[in-house]
């Protein structure tokens, strides 16, 4: 595999009943004031109001930020927009460190401080991308080698595993755990 | 941008109609040269335009954060229209003719929608999809997937034939003279790109429906629309032409009685070049058919697109579809089996299935009805949509102008299983063609021109009226809501019950999100009559305005009273006295959160304005002044109710003049009451200056006055005095705004 963009990675939360994501509102125009983010912040969109949704939005030119709604699916999403520079398996980093850096931005929000805290031992990559990568075994294949170069430098060596995910319709996705 | 964009083009080959492929390889070449600066902006704009690539929100790379306005650094330079930033995301219109999708299309839908937008569509009050977000190098990707399935982007915006609206129930209605859904295709594709429609002013919108009283294709308030009437065995059309809302709505006018099916591709294209030939083209304010229709009056436009079809040359395809009509059927997948009375249902499919579930015409059969919250639809539930249009039916899904879907040919016998596939993907909200099932454009989300938040508002309002939906009385339940953002009316406002559209107000320096309240429009009847604006309130203050206006209706009503006759019969100025406290904004301080739109967090502004040492305490005289021409204008609609036709216009002028003055006044506190010196005055020191222009309607409000200053005292009939009132309304509305550009001027915001 040659090119691969856009990648998304999704860390899942640990549910918490008391969490409101209508409070992301204020937050994500926060950070768009504050400029907290390291890329170009657009705007904020809400769709809470879709059962299926991607809750609250942060809109950059480079990603979308949001974390699904859904006390089972909460999870914090980065969807990334644009091309981005290095190996594959940069990529793969570059993309979880900014997923991961928005987790740890969200957790010490005061509004979400005690309620949200994300899993740090399991997160899914996908590519959103059908072209370049449909969802079947040739692309798992492919995609293996720099994502566990990538999970390798970042996790150590035989601490995860890895599966592809989903329906071949889907995204491609590869799930992630760390290895207890 | 997608790195894939450059390798759809020879994946999808031979896959693509030769003609769309082509024209879509022109916009993409289109694209490229724009990017290296080789195309003026301008013809660019209008070329995406007419592809369906509008701009959206902040598109100018400024934005108010609540503090202050910041710049959006985006990484490429140039431009993709006058002010419009290449990289700016933008929005997608996706044509869907007369609203009917099958299954390929939903799912190339979901994934263009995932790819390239945020995962979410979503459907238009005219039986389009949007996609938002979306970067304009990745258009002829995404183009080239749609047309692969049989979509098509042209014309979606721009000056152009708009997508042709359908009653969604076409051919399964109980009530209709017969299925418009071929008609409504091929004067579609006849249109579409057609030389004659390619110079006209401003756009131009085709509905059909099959009943003149139902509501599912809103005729009454298109450029173009027909209904379906029979006369001796013949087919044909009960034409109507010159409707449309705007700012200033019309409703069409009859055009004839009966048109042949015949004559309809003909006549229509004779519409389009009368219109192309001689409608305005330098204003686009007054561009629209309704304007060209009202100046040269309904004979001599008759005569001029009579003559006009005369001297057509002939074409084939004016008639060669009506061979194929015969054929024209859509089949059930399923044979009719009727629903099953068992001791124990679904939980909730009782209460879907009383509100969102329709009975076919043909025994067994039943149309089904998806109500989507604010027309939104994400990607996995598009899927969800095709799976089940596959399993229940024979992918025989439409759009609909109330911004759901629904599915035809459903076996009642299928309902219990398709409800619970549907509710497991979060589509089986209840409550369809309800007061839960609210209409609204886009507003502030994503439109340049939104001034409220008109999906924050129906968000709010959509969870309120759920939560009681099931023990409210039925005459509440069958209201209809529609939100605009802005007075231009996307959401259609003017037709419902109860209708709201987004204006501001100024108070000691800070600017306050609110709704107009537009009562007395019909749904029904193909949009039969329009309302009028009673007032102004806050954003936040709407919901309560909602239940004191529902809740008088309720305990007021005569036995059998519709809302519409019951607005007729108190009348506005006690409608008005329902909610006119909650018009007093309170200040900053005693409740800031009226200060905020819904949906947001900032504080709602156009800059850092006016908190200075006399915010909260002294208040301009131009308040009070403004809200005098605001009680001067509704006078105008009392007047106008109570068939004062000439008191109507005076008033409604006189408003207008009014709120004039009280601007000049901030720049010459000596100006007089002279009628002329105020309308000179205005003239050279607001529209000359451009002070008064809007944003985006440029010197349209400043003319409504000087145009009713120059013919004042003349005589005026019913639909003038009606228009007089809308257009004061408006002025009022973009007096508001001058003054607040004045205050912001004023500290060098």
């Amino acid at each position: 595999m040659k090119v691969l963009d856009h990648l998304r990675i999704r860390i899942p939360a640990d549910a918490d009943e008391a969490f409101d994501g209508g409070l992301l509102i204020p937050v994500f125009h926060r950070w768009i004031q504050t400029r907290a983010l390291s890329e170009t912040l657009i705007d904020v969109t809400d769709y809470r109001h879709l059962a299926d949704g991607p809750g609250v939005l942060l809109v950059c030119h480079d990603a979308f930020y949001s974390v699904d709604p859904h006390p089972a699916r909460r999870a914090l999403l980065y969807t990334r927009r644009t091309a981005m520079a290095g190996a594959i398996e940069d990529k793969i980093e570059a993309a979880y460190e900014a997923a991961k850096e928005a987790c740890g931005r969200l957790e010490r929000e005061p509004e979400f401080a005690g309620k949200l805290r994300f899993r740090k031992d399991e997160f899914e990559v996908s590519v959103n991308d059908r072209l370049l990568a449909p969802n079947t075994e040739a692309t798992f294949q492919a995609i293996s080698t720099p994502l566990r170069a990538a999970l390798d430098r970042r996790l150590g060596p035989g601490r995860y595993t890895i599966s592809a995910i989903g329906e071949a319709r889907d995204l491609f996705t590869v799930a992630v755990r760390a290895v207890p | 941008m997608k790195v894939s964009n450059s390798l759809w083009k020879q994946r999808l080959e031979g896959r693509i109609e030769p003609h769309l492929a082509a024209e879509i390889d022109i916009f993409e070449n289109e694209v490229a040269l724009r990017k290296q600066g080789k195309i003026d902006e301008k013809v660019f704009a209008e070329t995406r335009l007419r592809r369906g690539c509008y701009g959206q929100r902040y598109d100018n790379g400024q934005r108010h954060d609540g503090v202050a306005t910041q710049k959006i650094e985006f990484p490429t330079a140039g431009t993709k229209g006058p002010n419009t930033l290449w990289d700016a995301p933008g929005m997608q219109r996706i044509k869907i003719p007369f609203g009917g999708v099958n299954a390929a299309q939903l799912e190339m839908l979901a994934d263009v929608a995932e790819e390239y937008s945020d995962g979410v569509a979503h459907i238009t009050t005219r039986q389009d999809v949007q996609l938002h977000f979306v970067h304009i190098e990745d258009t002829p990707a995404l183009m080239r997937r749609l047309a692969s399935v049989g979509i098509t982007t042209r014309e979606a915006c721009g000056n152009t034939v708009r997508n042709v609206t359908g009653c969604p129930i076409a051919g399964v209605c109980r009530t209709e003279t017969f299925d418009v859904t071929p008609y409504a295709k091929a004067l579609a594709y006849f249109l579409l790109g057609h030389p004659d429609c390619q110079d006209f002013g401003r756009k131009f919108k085709i509905a059909f429906s099959g009943c003149r009283t139902e509501a599912c294709a809103l005729v009454r308030m298109h450029d173009f629309g027909a209904i379906a009437v029979e006369r001796d065995g013949r087919r044909g059309f009960e034409l109507y032409v010159g409707g449309g809302l705007g700012t200033v709505p019309q409703q069409a006018r009859l055009y004839t009685e009966f048109l042949p099916e015949e004559e309809l591709l003909p006549l229509a294209q004779a519409v389009c070049r009368v219109f192309a030939r001689l409608g305005e083209k330098k204003n686009r304010n007054t561009a629209r058919l309704k304007f060209l229709v009202s100046k040269l009056g309904m004979d001599e436009f008759k005569r001029l697109v009579s003559e006009e079809r005369a001297g057509l040359p002939f074409d084939e395809r004016w008639t060669s579809w009506i061979a194929d009509l015969p054929s024209w059927r859509e089949e059930p997948l399923k044979p009719a089996e009727l629903l099953e009375i068992t001791p124990v249902r679904p939980d909730g499919f009782d209460d879907w299935r009383r509100t969102n579930v329709y009975r076919q015409r043909q025994a067994g059969y039943a149309t089904v009805t998806i109500a989507l919250p604010l027309g939104d639809i994400s990607s996995r539930q598009l899927r969800v949509v095709a799976d089940v249009a596959r399993k229940y039916v024979r992918e025989t899904v439409r759009t609909t102008v109330e911004q759901n879907l629904v599915l035809r040919w459903v076996s009642e016998a299928d309902l219990p299983s398709l409800y619970a596939e549907l509710r497991a993907a979060g589509l089986a909200e209840p409550g369809a063609g309800t007061v839960v099932d609210i209409a609204a454009c886009p507003g502030t989300d994503t439109c340049k021109l939104g001034i409220s938040s008109s999906r924050g508002l129906a968000a709010e309002l959509r969870e309120r009226l759920s939560e009681r939906q099931f023990v409210m009385d039925q005459a509440i339940r069958d209201l209809r809501i529609k939100i605009s953002g802005c007075f231009n009316s996307c959401g259609q406002h003017h037709v419902a019950d109860l209708g709201f559209y987004g204006v501001s107000r100024n108070k000691a320096g800070y600017t306050v999100p609110h709704f107009q309240v537009v009562l007395g429009g019909q749904w029904r009847n193909n949009a039969g009559s329009y309302g009028l604006a009673i007032g102004a309130v806050p954003s936040k203050r709407i919901p309560a305005a909602v239940d004191r206006i529902t809740g008088s209706y309720l305990s007021g009503r005569a036995a059998g009273e519709s809302f519409q006759d019951w607005v007729k019969r108190v009348g506005k100025a006690a409608c008005k006295a329902m909610i006119e406290d909650l018009m007093v904004i309170p200040g900053h301080d005693e409740e800031p959160d009226l200060y905020v739109d819904w949906a947001d967090a900032r504080k709602f502004s156009i800059g850092d304005i006016g908190v200075g040492e006399c915010a909260g305490a002294v208040v301009n005289p131009i308040d009070f002044q403004l809200a005098a021409c605001e009680r001067e204008s509704f006078e105008a609609q009392l007047a106008l109710e109570a068939g004062e036709t000439a008191r109507a216009a005076e008033l409604a002028y006189g408003a207008m003049l009014h709120g004039a003055a009280a601007l000049l006044r901030q720049l010459l506190p000596t100006v007089s009451g002279d009628p002329d010196q105020i309308a000179s005055l205005f003239r050279s020191r607001l529209v000359d200056t451009q002070l008064f222009h809007d944003p985006f309607a440029g010197s349209k409000f400043a003319h409504y006055f000087l145009q009713a200053h120059e013919r004042r005292g003349r005589a005026v009939s019913a639909e003038q005095a009606h228009q007089l009132v809308e257009e004061a309304n408006l002025f009022i509305e973009a007096s508001h705004a001058c003054y607040a550009r004045m205050q912001s001027q004023a500290v060098g915001v």
